[in-house]
């Protein structure tokens, strides 16, 4: 058993690939009984692309697989498919208008019937559909054509070269699913195959044996999974509901489960449960990063509804570059980093913060907190202090409104981003706003973060996989929310710049992976070095597993799950 | 009284529709998408294909209409041919979806309805069977040590939140003491002797939080008639007159004191059908309640308005309820 | 049982509606002003009625003038102090932040209490006219109840979403930021909590009504309005009461949870809610942070209940004097 311990804890500190790292010894298939999960955000169904929330694909991907996914590095692996296209392997056409994938031999569906090109072809045709809402189908975007070649190859034609082609069955937000069981669920029907889309059948290690949406699953290992000494659990509950505190509380003190996904809590409570040695806290950081928006125009209630936050009137000081500068000086990013996360989170000044190759060396000098600089700047700018410690220049008074949503951390956030800003004499008004208003996009409503009906806001952003192209897209010309879009878009500051779209453009027809990464950093550095977005915190995803499960490695480029058939039991 | 009662549940449909239409127009004002809680990373253009696809694009009142065909023929259609198994009952036209699963809200209900009835059906049947003598002696025996007590208790009952005594409980009975889960297994099945006694175990914990508050109330009120209606004159008319103390209290006073009592305990039903959302929380019991709130945050309009609609029915019953109870009561009252 | 006064409808009853009263939330109820000396007289025999008033008093010098005298910015970070137990500098300790509790407990409180009582009142008011005229006019009561009904059935969250989405804006235009989310709050919590006073009332002035005293007033020609306001009301004062105790720490949670969701007050407004929810978490290590707000929130409710015990007996005249 201790073998099997420090091995696994080689495995989780260098996130050796668990396929090597744990040989087959005398487990099998099964031989670990019954494992318990939490997840007190539920899932509500089975189908990812009906979804496209974080908790559906966690749990569909145990069961749903793609050709490749990412492993802990965030480099691609082969997955259904025998290897990664690539130019070199000549899978890639030199054009960069095709890709051809080739499935690995004997892949057999559940239900024992064998995976073949026409179900990828399938699952193309069926997220693709305009009628079928699916979730995903972004990644199927600027694809012309999906055909099979024969059995077991697939090509994919592009309608323009494609630098980056691994979107599209890749990764655990793109899974094949089966033609057989979705033949009748297509377009407007996909909703009312609820059988189908509760167990759907897949390739991965475990089936569903019974799902009540938004409460609990049960799985059961798949009799025709490929490996045939895994899956090592037989059966897994896949419990769901409850809160935060619960799950942790159930993992690390009461041990009724084996682990626990996507726990907010403050470090303290978090650092104290886990003391009790039942379990082991998970961290590992991706692109997630809370971070504040600069609002570059102006949201008065004072102005007619539709022009509040439009390009009609600019912000009357937020577009003076220096307070924007002094705001992000009177800022202590490590002392929010330690109060709101603790080991769960990294102060950066970086909007681009994962993978290591696209985020910038070029801004760590915002770490420190500078708050008499910050007085310097604002007083060489003209902004001067009133009697009561606020700065105005030609009326204009340095005060403002922070919006964010409802959440314990951002709550204190506010308050102590409240207080430094107090100290370099501007004045701010603080707003939450139940997540469910502010993220929603119901164009009626002035609390959504894309209206911005406040100065500055604060939330957390990302990207899926490793590639930051489409993330930093949002920033261009043109993609700001604005009445004629019903207020969607993701260029929330309203930030427009011809520099920052010329280097956009370039980067998305670059094929060659360091160049690509050098304009990655120079657009990161173009919005942080204008001080458009405040970065704050990088923040991990947090999950906690019994002491006595082993064969996790946490990975942040792919489901969390992506290793499920290698989980097993110490003390079997 | 019969008359009243019929024309009463014949007024009750229309009343129903209105409300429902009400509760639509009013999910439809409210600001939410069912979009909001997906990740940030989903474009723009596919979240707008998502919510077309969930039937957003058509007129409030298309949506309405077509929601209340199915509520109230395809639905009730369903579930008989279900419980009789007479299939050629079973309705061709769809069944309400809800839109976080896409799958009938009708069978989610169905299997939310055991654990609510469990748990919040005992805490409520639990708090009552406890109120009612606490409130009588309480109110006979007014100032007395059992009376300070019992208000120290059912005040303190009320006002402090679900949430505390809910976390106090599972930090003494679950990871303390161990001797209760805090999390509650929806999959156990009652079979035998000893999954009864695993049912009993999960359930000690969420009952007591809920019977503690519920009683805390109705006690309150049971002290308060009793009060009244002991210094009335009839009472004095009636022990004058040598009847037992027992019959004046448990008879006399009792039934003329049971007129709020009755009303708030007729409140209180519908109540258990639209759960306790934070000790469902807490306990995980995953009940109708925590479905109701789930389906609120991600703006899951069929679900709310088919939970909703349920519980106005069950409103206006358990008034109507409630109406016919006090005529028994106090035979004086009259409707017509 | 020696009740040796007369009953409320022959004199005490009538003028049991006006004049002043010391101490008295429901000021629709007040008794004459030459029996205020035996209310009070009764009123001081009732020792729980007494003690809840000087706590209720208590309460309302720690919120309203407290401040005054512990001048601590309630607002006021100060990290390297976070996580403190009570000392000299902080007697009930700091938050996570470092911001004194104390303090926050005393600003929070002006919130809550404010909240409570006046949020309480309007649902109370509410209640109490739906109740009596759906029980008393007949031709009223459909109409009223199937109100209720309605209100009932309502789901809370999405009519508040509504109601801040409409108003807000205007509300803080006229009344400004602060007052205007007060106001939206009471009223919020107020026309969500008056169904099962109305409900109550109403089953009581059902019963009530078909009694020989009412009849008796009825039959010598006494006008509607003043049989309800000197027989009818003073007879359903219990259960107001009892709603009443129950409506202030049923608003004083509502706004907790209003403000957690983002729809009460803003983030730096304390209010005694907040601190209890913020406080949830943090239970194992920190449970004064609990238990502070919970306390006051229990010692408000309790005082007010008592004070509602001991006002019921005084103002009827079969217990006073016993």
């Amino acid at each position: 058993m201790t073998s099997k311990a420090t091995l696994w804890g080689a495995a989780a500190a260098l996130a050796l690939m668990p396929a090597a790292a744990i040989a087959a010894e005398e487990r099998t298939r099964g031989s670990s009984g019954h494992l318990n999960i939490i997840y007190w955000q539920a899932v509500s169904t089975m189908n990812v692309f009906l979804s496209g929330g974080t908790k559906e694909m966690n749990a569909a991907s145990i069961v749903l697989e793609p050709l490749a996914r990412f492993n802990p590095e965030g480099e691609l692996v082969p997955w259904l498919a025998e290897y990664v296209p690539t130019l070199e392997n000549g899978s890639v056409s030199e054009d960069l208008m095709t890709i051809t994938w080739t499935l690995a031999e004997d892949i057999l569906w559940s239900d024992g019937t064998p995976v073949t090109s026409a179900d990828v072809v399938f699952t193309y045709e069926y997220c693709n559909h305009p009628e079928g809402g699916c979730a995903y189908r972004d990644r199927f975007a600027g694809i012309e054509s999906v055909e099979a070649l024969d059995e077991r190859t697939i090509r994919i034609t592009f309608d323009e070269p494609r630098p980056n082609p691994h979107v599209a069955f890749v990764g655990a937000g793109s899974p094949i699913i089966q033609k057989a069981q979705f033949e009748n669920c297509m377009g407007a029907r996909a909703p009312e195959c609820t059988d189908a889309n509760f167990a759907p059948i897949g390739t991965g290690p475990y089936v569903v044996t019974d799902f009540r949406p938004n409460d609990v699953i049960q799985f059961e290992a798949n009799p025709n999974f490929r490996v045939p000494t895994q899956p090592y659990f037989q059966t897994i509950t896949w419990a769901g509901g409850g809160d935060a505190t619960g799950a942790a509380r159930a993992v690390f003190q009461t041990g009724e489960m084996d682990y626990a996904w996507n726990l907010q809590l403050a470090p303290e409570v978090i650092e104290q449960m886990a003391a009790g040695g039942q379990g082991e806290l998970l961290v590992d950081f991706g692109p997630l990063i809370e971070h504040i928006n600069i609002n570059l125009t102006d949201p008065s209630p004072d102005l007619p509804v539709d022009e509040r936050s439009t390009k009609l009137h600019p912000h009357p000081f937020l577009t003076d570059k220096a307070v924007r500068r002094a705001l992000s000086l009177a800022i202590d990013r490590p002392l929010l980093a330690e109060i709101g996360f603790g080991e769960m989170g990294l102060p950066t000044c970086n909007f681009v913060v994962a993978p290591p190759a696209v985020s910038s060396p070029n801004n760590d000098a915002c770490l420190e907190q500078d708050i008499d600089q910050a007085n310097a700047l604002l007083d060489e700018a003209g902004w001067e202090r009133g009697p009561d410690g606020i700065r105005s220049r030609d009326g204009v008074r340095l005060e403002k409104l922070f919006q964010t949503s409802t959440n314990a951390v951002r709550q204190d956030f506010q308050a102590l981003i409240q207080q430094w800003w107090r100290e370099i004499g501007v004045d701010t008004r603080l707003r939450n706003v139940d997540a469910g208003v502010f993220f929603g996009g119901d164009p009626s409503s002035l609390d959504t973060f894309q209206r911005f009906s406040a100065d500055v806001q604060m939330y957390a952003s990302t990207f899926e996989g490793t590639d930051p192209t489409s993330f930093l897209e949002q920033r261009r010309c043109g993609r700001h929310p604005r009445p004629e879009t019903q207020w969607q878009g993701q260029n929330i500051n309203r930030f427009c710049s011809e520099d920052y779209d010329a280097l956009w453009l370039e980067k998305s027809r670059e094929a060659d992976p360091d160049r690509r990464a050098e304009l990655a950093i120079k657009l990161n550095d173009y919005l942080v070095q204008n001080y458009i977005i405040l970065p704050l915190v990088a923040r991990g995803r947090v999950s906690a597993i019994s002491t006595d499960v082993g064969g996790m490695v946490m990975n942040v480029w792919d489901s969390e799950h992506w290793n499920q058939a290698e989980w097993y039991r110490r003390t079997e | 009284m019969l008359n009243y009662t019929i024309r009463r549940l014949v007024m009750a449909v229309p009343t129903v529709i209105i409300i429902s239409l009400l509760i639509f127009l009013l999910l439809d004002l409210a600001p939410g998408d069912p979009t909001a809680q997906l990740p940030l990373t989903i474009p723009n253009e596919v979240r707008e294909e998502i919510r077309l696809a969930l039937g957003l694009g058509e007129p409030v009142m298309v949506r309405y209409v077509r929601w209340l065909q199915m509520m109230v023929v395809n639905e009730p259609l369903h579930a008989l041919a279900s419980v009789t198994g007479w299939e050629n009952l079973r309705p061709d036209g769809q069944r309400i979806l809800s839109w976080q699963s896409r799958s009938p809200v009708g069978d989610i209900i169905a299997q939310r309805i055991p654990q609510t009835l469990w748990v919040v059906g005992m805490g409520y049947l639990f708090g009552i069977l406890i109120a009612l003598p606490i409130g009588i002696i309480s109110a006979y025996k007014q100032y007395s040590w059992f009376d300070q007590i019992g208000t120290f208790i059912s005040m303190v009952g009320f006002s402090v939140p679900v949430f505390f005594t809910g976390v106090v409980l599972i930090l003494v009975f679950s990871v303390w003491l161990g001797w209760f889960p805090s999390m509650y297994d929806t999959t156990l099945r009652v079979t035998d002797w000893d999954s009864f006694m695993r049912q009993v175990r999960q359930m000690v914990l969420p009952v007591s939080v809920l019977a503690l508050f519920n009683a805390a109330q109705i006690s309150r009120f049971m002290r308060a008639s009793m009060l009244d209606n002991l210094n009335q004159d009839y009472v004095r008319t009636a022990r004058a007159k040598g009847l037992r103390e027992n019959t004046v209290v448990m008879v006399h006073v009792l039934r003329n004191s049971m007129i709020p009592v009755v009303t708030v305990i007729a409140l209180g039903v519908p109540a258990v059908f639209s759960g306790a959302i934070i000790t469902e929380t807490i306990f995980r019991v995953n009940g109708l309640g925590a479905l109701l709130i789930n389906a609120i945050y991600a703006s899951d309009i069929p679900m709310v308005q088919t939970l909703t609609f349920i519980f106005a029915v069950l409103i206006v019953l358990f008034n109507l309820i409630a109406d016919v109870i006090y005529g028994i009561l106090d035979p004086r009252i009259r409707y017509d | 049982m020696t009740d040796t006064m007369p009953r409320p409808i022959t004199e005490d009853g009538p003028h049991a509606v006006t004049g002043p009263k010391p101490f008295a939330p429901e000021e629709a109820f007040r008794p004459p002003r030459n029996q205020w000396w035996d209310v009070w007289d009764q009123f001081k025999t009732h020792k729980g009625a007494l003690a809840g008033s000087f706590v209720f008093l208590f309460i309302i010098l720690f919120v309203v003038v407290g401040p005054w005298i512990w001048t601590a910015d309630p607002g006021f970070i100060d990290i390297r102090s976070r996580n403190q137990g009570p000392s000299a500098a902080h007697p009930l300790g700091t938050d996570q932040l470092g911001r004194d509790m104390l303090a926050r407990m005393m600003y929070g409180g002006r919130i809550s209490v404010a909240v409570g009582l006046t949020a309480m009142l309007l649902g109370l008011l509410i209640g109490t006219l739906v109740g009596v005229l759906s029980g008393y006019f007949r031709r009223m009561d459909g109409i009223l109840m199937r109100t209720t009904d309605l209100f009932l059935a309502l789901p809370l969250l999405p009519l508040l979403l509504v109601m801040v989405l409409l108003f807000r804006e205007a509300l803080a235009r006229n009344f400004g930021e602060a007052w205007g989310v007060f106001v939206l709050i009471v009223t919020a919590i107020g026309i969500t909590s008056w169904m099962q006073t109305a409900r109550i009332v109403r089953g009581e002035v059902l019963a009530l009504k078909e009694r020989e005293y009412v009849l008796a007033a009825r039959s010598i020609g006494t006008p509607a309005r003043r049989i309800v306001t000197r027989h009818i009301l003073p007879n359903v004062l219990s259960p107001i009461m009892v709603s009443a105790t129950l409506g202030i720490a049923a608003a004083i949670i509502t706004e907790s949870a209003l403000s957690f969701l983002g729809l009460g007050f803003p983030p730096d407004f304390p209010t005694w809610g907040r601190l209890l929810f913020d406080g949830r978490d943090w239970i194992e290590q920190y449970p004064a942070r609990v238990i502070w707000p919970g306390l006051f929130i229990s010692l408000t409710v309790i005082s007010v209940n008592f004070i509602g015990d001991g006002l019921r007996d005084a103002l009827d005249p079969r217990i006073r004097g016993r």
